[in-house]
């Protein structure tokens, strides 16, 4: 961080003088602490990847997901802190039901996002509470239409066809934006979320990793869901194979 | 309140005194290859007094979606104010307007969750990018179903047969006016709480078009050999 | 948060309350009239006939919802796939079942959205509704329906009942309504001749029984929906199907 808080970083609810609010910035050092998740727009759905860090061997794999649903067709993957973050998961669930109830049908996602990240914003208001410590990506797929939002700590929201959160969000991105999002399906996209997964991922600071990958699209009826086994196996095959011929193209250069 | 009685029978009661303006009714709405047209009377009673000779009982909600309101005038005009009011909300939060499905689900939810207290049988009808023209029957007890044709008010009791016997999927504009007219000008014959002019408005893509069918100038083909 | 239980907002949520601004403290109000509630259903479904076989369970229903004794809406369909494990199906008040039905979908979408796979089963459902089903009839505004819950739980057929007091039982063959007078009895005497009944016994009886009550039951109506749920060939509804008739009696019967 360029300059410490100097007394105005207690709290959420106080403006340093050059017009910044400290607490919001730290949730957003909380966020760039964890792994890095990504969501890609195809042309038929979107495809969410998370790189899962694995703190201990004795965690099962499967658990701690940064993948979840809000509604049947709705998927929002997180980076930062998990308390947080699943608190969010809630609130989103709360929101898609309740909007369900009153108006008979699935919640638009540009509703959700709004509703959503207000409620984020919310906790960048008062003293008496923090900001949450996580970003949050919003997918769906309604009406043959592929949608998504990231939603940051502060609040803020954008629509995205392609974003990244987290630790090597950087990297992601530039990789990111080499794709041809506008034009590729996301069976293709699933395989392209995985490598970016794989390469960004830092095996010097970090030892081991679960890749998560889901999608909402054409393919899954409009549902979200975890990506099915043999598309998990092709996208991560694919992934192992770019890192090794990565290795061994540097190997040449030197 | 005792009943009022008098020497020319219940007829001639006074009961336009404290009866409650209700829209005693024939209304109606179908679908045709474009959109729906809605129809319905304009006779407003308070027991056997017509209170109103020319009301409109058909009620925009959105650009999109209107309303046909049979029961308590107070009740269903006081539901379609809120309706109107939460929906046009909703759409600036979209930044769309709310699906016909939507709009018939916020009138049944009010409707059900006050079916104690509410006399209300609503038609909600309209086009959307979607769907289409499409159109939701709410009777009293609140529940919500959609028909590519319906009809509601005391005056349908006496065209059910009519509809079911002439409906045809999928009619041309014309034809579909034509058959509400028919259909209306049947119920406001035989129903005494039905009367004056039809109105009808046309819902489509375009938005809504209103007509009005005065009371000397509607169809009379069923007159001969009338019973 | 969307509560089945919970009293509904207030008309008009956030606005002015209707009336008042003009509630002048001279007048004098009358003690308010003590609270009603839904006194009679009034869009009613008829009957529901559900009946176990050797491997599973068939359950049918009729598509039409009457107004009084007008036949007013022919296509509502009350046999309902809650999931993989449950067919359910109502008889009474057609927009208190539809409620219930909002509420238990919703229950399952979020049950799918834990994602563990993990699926509602038949006991659960029917467990539940009871307790929901005596919640509100001791508020005094019961949900108007007779509600049977089908399904397959650890390999068994399973049926069960609740009707709008809560009260509640499993058997193997259950009717409400009109049914259960009319229908029942043909239902246990074929039980009582063939206790294992194979699937296409049971529909066919459910088929049989379908007719009868179109003979019998003046609210009821010819296009009806069957629900079977099978151990080896999951579940389905199919429908809409059209009752066999048979009028030969009418040449017969004389005066």
């Amino acid at each position: 961080m360029s300059s410490i808080g100097t007394g105005y970083d207690l709290s959420a609810s106080q403006f340093s003088p050059d017009g910044r609010v400290f607490q919001v910035e730290y949730a957003m050092k909380a966020v760039e602490n964890s792994g890095t998740v990504i969501g890609l727009k195809g042309t038929d759905g979107i495809v969410l990847a998370a790189e899962k860090l694995i703190l201990s061997k004795l965690h099962e794999p499967n658990t701690n997901r940064r993948i979840y649903n809000v509604d049947r067709n709705i998927g929002m993957a997180f980076s930062g802190l998990i308390a947080d973050a699943r608190q969010i998961v809630e609130i989103a669930r709360k929101e898609a039901a309740n909007y369900r109830a009153q108006y008979g049908v699935s919640i638009p996602l540009k509703y959700l996002n709004d509703r959503v990240s207000m409620y984020m914003h919310a906790y960048t208001l008062y003293s008496a509470v923090r900001p949450y410590g996580c970003s949050v990506i919003l997918a769906s797929y309604e009406d043959k239409e592929p949608n998504m939002y990231l939603i940051d700590p502060s609040g803020v929201s954008y629509g995205y066809y392609g974003c990244a959160t987290g630790k090597a969000k950087q990297s992601a991105k530039t990789e990111i934006e080499k794709l041809k999002l506008g034009q590729m399906t996301c069976r293709e996209l699933a395989k392209e979320a995985a490598k970016i997964i794989y390469t960004v991922h830092d095996e010097l600071k970090d030892k081991n990793f679960e890749l998560e990958l889901s999608w909402v699209c054409q393919e899954s009826d409009g549902y979200h869901v975890r990506v099915p086994d043999s598309v998990y196996a092709d996208a991560e095959k694919a992934a192992k194979q770019a890192m090794e011929a990565d290795s061994e193209s540097d190997t040449e250069d030197m | 309140m005792p009943p009022v009685l008098n020497a020319f029978g219940p007829a001639f009661a006074d009961d336009w005194r404290d009866a409650p303006h209700s829209t005693g009714t024939s209304i109606m709405a179908c679908e045709f290859n474009g959109g729906v047209v809605i129809g319905a009377d304009s006779r407003t009673t308070t027991g056997a007094y017509i209170a109103n000779r020319a009301s409109d009982k058909l009620t925009k909600v959105t650009d999109h979606v209107y309303c046909c309101r049979s029961g308590s005038a107070a009740d269903t005009q006081a539901i379609s104010d809120i309706v109107s009011y939460h929906l046009n909300f909703h759409g600036m939060e979209l930044g769309v307007e709310p699906s016909v499905e939507v709009a018939a689900s916020v009138f049944q939810e009010l409707c059900y969750n006050y079916r104690d207290s509410l006399m209300a049988g609503i038609l909600v009808a309209g086009w959307d990018k979607r769907k289409g023209g499409q159109i939701y029957s709410i009777p009293i007890g609140g529940m919500c179903v959609r028909q590519p044709v319906s009809i509601g008010g005391s005056g349908s009791s006496y065209v059910y047969g009519y509809v079911d016997a002439n409906f045809k999927p999928k009619m041309s504009k014309d034809e579909c006016i034509k058959f509400v007219t028919n259909c209306l000008a049947l119920a406001m014959s035989r129903d005494g709480s039905s009367g004056g002019v039809v109105r009808l408005g046309i819902i489509t893509e375009e938005g809504v078009e209103r007509r009005v069918i005065l009371g000397n100038e509607l169809p009379k083909f069923y007159e001969e050999g009338s019973v | 948060m969307f509560d089945p239980m919970g009293a509904p907002p207030a008309l008009w949520h956030n606005g002015p309350t209707p009336g008042g601004f003009y509630n002048f403290p001279a007048i004098q109000t009358r003690p308010s009239e003590p609270i009603t509630h839904s006194k009679s259903p009034v869009t009613t479904a008829t009957s529901v006939i559900a009946l176990a076989y050797d491997k599973g369970v068939v359950i049918a229903g009729d598509l039409l919802a009457s107004y009084g004794s007008l036949a007013r809406y022919k296509n509502c369909p009350r046999i309902l796939k809650v999931n993989e494990n449950i067919l359910l199906g109502a008889s009474g008040d057609y927009a208190d079942f539809q409620y219930i039905k909002s509420f238990i979908e919703q229950k399952i979408i979020d049950e799918e959205c834990i994602g563990d796979n993990i699926k509602l089963k038949p006991k659960s459902l029917y467990c539940w509704l009871t307790r929901v089903m005596y919640q509100r009839r001791s508020k005094f505004d019961p949900f108007w329906n007779n509600i049977i819950v089908a399904g397959i739980q650890d390999g068994e057929p399973f049926l069960g009942q609740v009707d709008k007091l809560g009260t509640a039982y499993t058997d193997r063959a259950i009717c409400t309504g009109y049914a259960a007078h009319i229908v029942l009895p043909i239902i246990r005497d074929f039980l009582d001749k063939n206790p294992n009944p194979t699937q296409a016994e049971a529909k066919a009886l459910v088929l049989k029984c379908m007719e009868v009550l179109y003979y019998r039951d003046a609210r009821s109506f010819s296009k009806f929906q069957i629900g079977i749920m099978d151990k080896e060939a999951g579940s389905s509804i199919e429908g809409p199907l059209t009752c066999e008739e048979n009028w030969e009696i009418a040449l017969v019967a004389k005066n």
